[in-house]
């Protein structure tokens, strides 16, 4: 396990604070997503997932189709899709754009791709000002940290962190009432949205047919986002296609109630092109980037390539006892819980985190909870037999390596293995049928002390079942 | 360039070749709910639509409602407009150029400002304007849900930059939900730049997941349906 | 009173006395070596309702931390010998939901297609006929009160692989609720994982602590003084966090309340 990830992982444990304020949000999102997918409220639920998946697996099977396809169809309601293989590209695009048009102001409503590709520090320093307009999004760009789950960003942050932060950096008075918190924000945010002369957001879907991409939101930062400034840019991963409109009738029921457990978010946004001729207000140029920056890679494993179904919905992180444990800051990557933890070492190599694979249960809430189906403990697991596989290349953790093909050995030849039981028993402590606090220093190996660090070991019974079994 | 690049590299994984063709998609799955129970006679389909048509309109006002929205029953588009004045109370108002606003004569009222066409000069209103106001092409009745397309008679920042947002609805355009929407509206791309589904007013629960309303929408609206 | 529903699939009373009444059990290794009681009432119970069981006595393992940890050849070679041994078997019934899924779903998964030595298909073949330990009381013994007799307050927790890959969720509640004495409520997170998940329970100890603190404290909350599951996994982390905090819960698995008497 790799030290980065230990501490991170120690330290969240530790602060009693903050697993609290962990577990009652991710526990309120459980909650409210338990109602609002009840056979009472959506009797068709899992006959909508299997839907999903299905619309999920035939685009992302033929995702170059339904790429030129939403191009042609972006392309004749005016707007222009940027195709882009790497971050460097966007922030080119971005850059450029910004330079033609004399552009100084950018409003940013919430994008995990933007954050991907690091986008606000890459248009930094180029005289040119990129605000996030998601409350939490802007909290943490002002305190500059990394998004802490992928619906609720600010989830670690109490009112008392934000109101510092508003006095350090806005120059206010501290204030911790939540809702003047707010409207500090409201107030500030305001004046950005009206000057700004880009405005650039994510897409929760890319619709093929229809050339236009489809946001969700509860505040209205992301039409504000998108409809005040005269150029709107949403950056989008290629996986986010779906063929046709009609069909978000299935993948809208599913989102919000997989995320929040809302029938609707407060906001939908289907967004097709520049204003036509005749209306009144909207961006006057629409340019949909289409970012690649390893998903290619990602999609070239049929084992694993349901990967990239996810819709960001954030149920399964929610759902896991281990995030709900360890937060989305001890996570490697932007992206957290089980999803982080397949896609990231798909995207950076198992090298990365190499033990990020392991750090799961596998108890599978997070399969059971996925509107789109995604296989996730299975994908673990083909994780985990590659890491193994390149240890064994590298000539890494031998010993490891060598006590499974002893024991595998051992499993194979029951009459060895039972003496290596009755070994075993030997010297393990009978202790009347206590618990052991500790072990005898014959059996004091790291994975007896590891299991000792947090609870107590069985004691050996006298006979094994098969003793029993034979005298019975 | 980027795009050769990209697509190249999506047909390689797939092990496509350009041009290649498809297999079909799954079938669109829309299901419109039928309020009416399949053995019922044929004379009795109007009454029931009727009823059905009530029902919507029910669930419509009790979904909005449930969001902390307000609604309205207003018979006809004077009470409309009656209503409409007493929430503006006085205040400064923006109009949309929906046709069925000016039926209602709610764009007489005082302090309401409408027919604009220009966009630097609507914004600059909606961006003081203490309330917005909009009829919508259609409505949801199983989520509250305003479908608001952008359009002449439309424009997009009326019901999001004023604090309250006061949308008048005719009766025919309730819906059942999504379903049926998509039915009719299969191509919304074809008819707009932006199709805008409203549902209750503007939220955020962001600092230690207290719900505050309003930013950055309007934290309050009503919904009246006409008819 | 045991009540064994009809077979109505087209099987003569001969081949009924001499075939259904024959069950292999797999009482993996961690019941073999640890907690033997639990293979010792699993029999009771299946012996109970009519059936003649018989322990391959060449069973060792079932492969899973092998194949958890990454390490498929091995699996590969643990999961070839687990074949052979049960090869005749017309039932394998099992005290474990992990164990039954590594077997039904994951041997599956371990050996390639087009291999010429069969275990692909035989590995297929075996999956139908191995059953989790209270799905086989419930759906092909046909009976949800095995006329089972203890005084106690007990509360359920749902083992992981038993609920999600099995649907193993009523069952042991039914079966429970017909056990005379016993009082069964429930802790609110019962479904949440206790925090052993094999390797992970070693290899990530703090986070696998953590977690049988979240279950341990649910526990508590019902006031309970016995904790029942189906996997004797689940109950060793269970029961080791119990007993590290020194609180007076015990543990058992449902074979065990199942041949109280």
């Amino acid at each position: 396990m790799s030290v980065a990830f230990d501490e991170k992982v120690h330290k969240t444990l530790a602060d009693a604070n903050l697993q609290l304020a962990i577990y009652r949000a991710t526990g309120r999102l459980i909650d409210h997503r338990k109602h609002a997918v009840a056979a009472t409220a959506l009797p068709d639920y899992q006959e909508l997932r299997t839907q999903a998946n299905a619309l999920k697996r035939h685009t992302i099977e033929h995702l170059d189709h339904y790429l030129e396809q939403f191009e042609a169809n972006l392309t004749a309601h005016g707007g222009k899709a940027i195709y882009c293989q790497d971050a460097t590209e966007v922030a080119d695009f971005v850059l450029g754009l910004a330079k033609e048009r004399g552009a100084h102001l950018i409003v940013k409503s919430k994008s995990m791709t933007t954050e991907e590709i690091d986008l606000n520090e890459r248009l930094e320093h180029h005289n040119l000002e990129s605000v996030e307009t998601d409350l939490g999004e802007y909290i943490l760009q002002l305190a500059h940290q990394r998004p802490y789950h992928i619906v609720a960003p600010a989830l670690h942050l109490t009112r008392y962190d934000v109101g510092d932060l508003f006095a350090r950096t806005l120059g206010v008075a501290n204030e911790t009432v939540v809702e003047r918190q707010a409207l500090i924000a409201r107030a500030v945010l305001r004046q950005k949205f009206l000057a700004a002369d880009i405005g650039i957001s994510g897409a929760n879907f890319l619709v093929a047919d229809s050339g236009a991409v489809l946001l969700v939101e509860n505040e209205g930062n992301a039409r504000l986002t998108t409809s005040a400034p005269k150029i709107h840019i949403a950056v989008a991963g290629i996986e986010k296609l779906i063929p046709r409109a009609q069909d978000l009738a299935v993948f809208l029921k599913l989102l919000g109630r997989s995320a929040t457990g809302q029938a609707l978010t407060v906001y939908t946004s289907f967004l097709s092109g520049p204003r036509r001729a005749g209306e009144i207000d909207g961006p006057e140029e629409f340019y949909v980037v289409l970012l690649d920056n390893g998903r290619t890679k990602l999609l070239a494993d049929p084992g694993k390539r349901e990967s990239l179904y996810c819709i960001r919905c954030g149920a399964c992180l929610n759902h896991c006892p281990v995030y709900r444990k360890i937060g989305g800051h001890s996570f490697p990557w932007v992206y957290s819980g089980p999803i982080g933890a397949i896609i990231t070492p798909q995207f950076m190599g198992i090298e990365h985190e190499p033990s990020l694979p392991f750090a799961s249960s596998l108890c599978g809430a997070c399969a059971e909870v996925c509107p789109v189906k995604i296989d996730i403990p299975k994908v673990l697991l083909e994780l985990r037999a590659e890491v193994k596989q390149a240890e064994e290349r590298k000539g890494a953790n031998r010993l490891e390596r060598l006590a499974f093909k002893i024991w595998a050995w051992v499993m194979c030849h029951p009459r060895i293995y039972e003496m290596a039981a009755m070994a075993a028993a030997s010297v393990a402590p009978a202790e009347n049928g206590k618990w052991l606090r500790s072990a005898p220093a014959v059996m004091n190996l790291p994975p007896v002390r590891a299991w000792l660090s947090q609870r107590d070991l069985p004691p050996a019974p006298a006979k094994s079942f098969r003793e029993l079994w034979r005298k019975r | 360039m980027s795009r050769e690049a990209t697509l190249n590299k999506v047909r390689t994984a797939l092990g496509r070749s350009a041009g290649q063709g498809i297999a079909a998609p799954p079938p669109v799955r829309l299901r419109v709910e039928a309020h009416l129970e399949a053995h019922l006679e044929a004379h009795l389909e109007a009454h029931l639509e009727a009823i059905d048509m009530e029902a919507r309109i029910a669930s419509m006002l009790r979904a909005v409602e449930a969001l902390a929205g307000k609604s309205r029953r207003a018979a006809t588009g004077e009470d409309a407009r009656s209503y409409v004045g007493a929430v503006l109370d006085g205040r400064s108002a923006v109009a949309s150029n929906a046709p069925f606003l000016r039926e209602c004569g709610v764009v007489d009222l005082a302090g309401v400002q409408s027919g604009f066409t220009d966009a630097a000069a609507l914004r600059a209103l909606c961006a003081t304007a203490e309330v917005g106001i909009t009829s919508a092409d259609y409505a949801l009745a199983d989520t509250g849900t305003l479908v608001m397309l952008a359009s002449p008679a439309e424009a997009r920042l009326i019901s999001l930059l004023p604090p309250v947002h006061i949308a008048v609805v005719p009766k025919e355009r309730v819906l059942s939900g999504l379903d049926e929407l998509f039915t009719i509206l299969p191509h919304p791309a074809a008819q707009t730049s932006s199709m805008v589904l409203i549902t209750g007013p503007s939220r955020t629960a962001d600092i230690e997941q207290i719900l505050v309303r309003g930013v950055h929408g309007p934290g309050e609206i009503h919904v009246v349906v006409v008819g | 009173m045991a009540r064994v529903s009809g077979r109505d699939d087209g099987t003569t009373l001969l081949q009924f006395l001499f075939m259904a009444k024959r069950v292999s059990i797999f009482v993996t290794c961690i019941v073999d070596q640890l907690f033997p009681k639990v293979g010792l009432a699993m029999a009771d119970v299946l012996e109970r309702l009519g059936y003649e069981v018989d322990f391959p006595e060449d069973q060792t393992c079932c492969g899973q931390p092998a194949f958890n940890t990454g390490y498929r050849q091995e699996a590969c070679q643990v999961a070839r010998h687990f074949l052979k041994v049960f090869r005749d078997s017309e039932y394998v019934v099992v005290p474990s939901g992990s164990c039954t899924s590594m077997i039904a779903h994951h041997f599956h998964d371990l050996f390639p297609a087009d291999e010429a030595a069969g275990d692909l298909r035989a590995a297929d073949a075996l999956a139908p006929r191995v059953w989790e330990f209270s799905k086989f009381v419930l759906e092909v013994a046909g009976v949800d009160d095995v006329g089972a007799r203890l005084q106690d307050v007990v509360t359920y927790h749902d083992s992981c692989h038993a609920l999600r890959e099995f649907g193993i969720r009523d069952g042991p509640r039914r079966l429970l609720a017909n056990v005379r004495g016993l009082e069964l409520r429930e802790m609110d997170a019962a479904e949440e994982c206790c925090g052993f998940g094999g390797t992970f329970s070693i290899k990530f100890p703090e986070i696998s602590g953590g977690m049988a603190g979240t279950k341990i404290d649910s526990i508590v909350r019902t006031g309970a003084q016995t904790v029942v599951s189906v996997d004797s996994s689940c109950l060793m982390q269970i029961q080791g966090a119990l007993s590290r905090a020194a609180l007076p819960v015990r543990t058992m698995h449902l074979a065990e309340v199942l041949a109280s008497r």
